[in-house]
């Protein structure tokens, strides 16, 4: 009962496709699509570190880091767009989003 | 033996987790089970010998951006349960979408050869002389120093746009201008009058 590659990958895809699964169920609710979107960069990442542990290679690892660095930058500006909507349309709701244009 | 039953413990509580976070009414309590999902990730990576990561994970993911999250959840006065309202309309759609994907992800990992000089049947065990921290950060200020300030440079750009994003002026607001006060000098904030005896001022 050794756990290899594939049991990382399995668990990978599994949550990359709970993220997937997030965004569509919850349609309006931004907040929670942006925690799917940190889901799936989750799952992209121990894909990542999986192979970068099962093949010796640490550059894997360098990989992880600026994913988790653009997933840090991505959840902040995501936030404060959402603030700012939010202060500006009293919802949060992605249907009326498109009204951002222009 | 242990290792594989904690990665099965690991593992089952993350996708656990990570299944609440995109299905549970309350979102505080999603942030809170998506930091639950988080703490098993880093787990996860400790059992694959990337302890740095772990702890990245840790500080800067359940420290910083779940807070972040929880802050603008708390803060962001929204009817929830207005936004859940079209859930059992996505359901079917969101369940072929997810089901196919997660049926091709299966046929490429079950498909999956990997070369066999490459392949090991186990996690690179970790080395006597030199961490994992160490390890990375040989690699990281040497060769892929480039990428590492460009990684700080998105950050500087996320924070100089998340506050210029969020910051607004309020007008009815009196502020103190500390520049104006110390400009102030006797010549413009004293005068002298001459006043005339029982005349008073003007």
């Amino acid at each position: 009962m050794t756990i290899g590659l594939s049991h990382y990958l399995t668990v990978a895809a599994v949550l990359f496709t709970i993220g997937v699964f997030g965004i569509f169920l919850n349609r309006k609710n931004v907040i929670v699509i942006l925690m799917s979107i940190e889901l799936l960069l989750l799952a992209v990442n121990i894909n990542f570190v999986a192979f970068s542990s099962f093949h010796g290679d640490l550059v894997g690892q360098v990989f992880t880091l600026i994913v988790l660095t653009v997933a840090a930058a991505e959840a902040a500006i995501g936030l404060a767009i959402v603030v700012v909507y939010f202060r500006n349309r009293g919802t949060i709701d992605v249907a009326d989003i498109d009204q951002l244009k222009g | 033996m242990l290792a594989a039953l904690f990665f099965y413990l690991f593992a089952i509580v993350l996708i656990g987790a990570s299944f609440m976070v995109v299905t549970v009414k309350n979102p505080v309590h999603a942030v809170l089970f998506l930091i639950l999902a988080f703490f098993n990730a880093a787990a996860l990576f400790v059992l694959l010998g990337a302890e740095f990561l772990a702890m990245i994970l840790v500080v800067v993911y359940v420290g910083a951006v779940m807070v972040l999250f929880l802050f603008v959840v708390m803060m962001l006065d929204v009817n929830f349960t207005e936004l859940r309202s079209g859930v059992l309309k996505y359901l079917p759609v969101g369940l072929v979408v997810g089901l196919l994907l997660m049926v091709e992800l299966i046929f490429v990992v079950g498909a999956w050869v990997t070369a066999p000089k490459l392949a090991s049947d186990a996690p690179t065990p970790p080395s006597a002389e030199v961490s994992n921290t160490e390890a990375l950060g040989r690699l990281l200020y040497t060769d892929y120093v480039y990428l590492f300030e460009a990684a700080g440079l998105i950050l500087l750009v996320a924070m100089i746009g998340a506050i210029v994003l969020t910051l607004h002026h309020r007008r009815d607001v009196k502020r103190q201008d500390i520049g104006e006060q110390v400009r102030r000098s006797p010549e413009t904030a004293v005068e002298v009058v001459k006043v005339e005896t029982g005349r008073g001022l003007q």
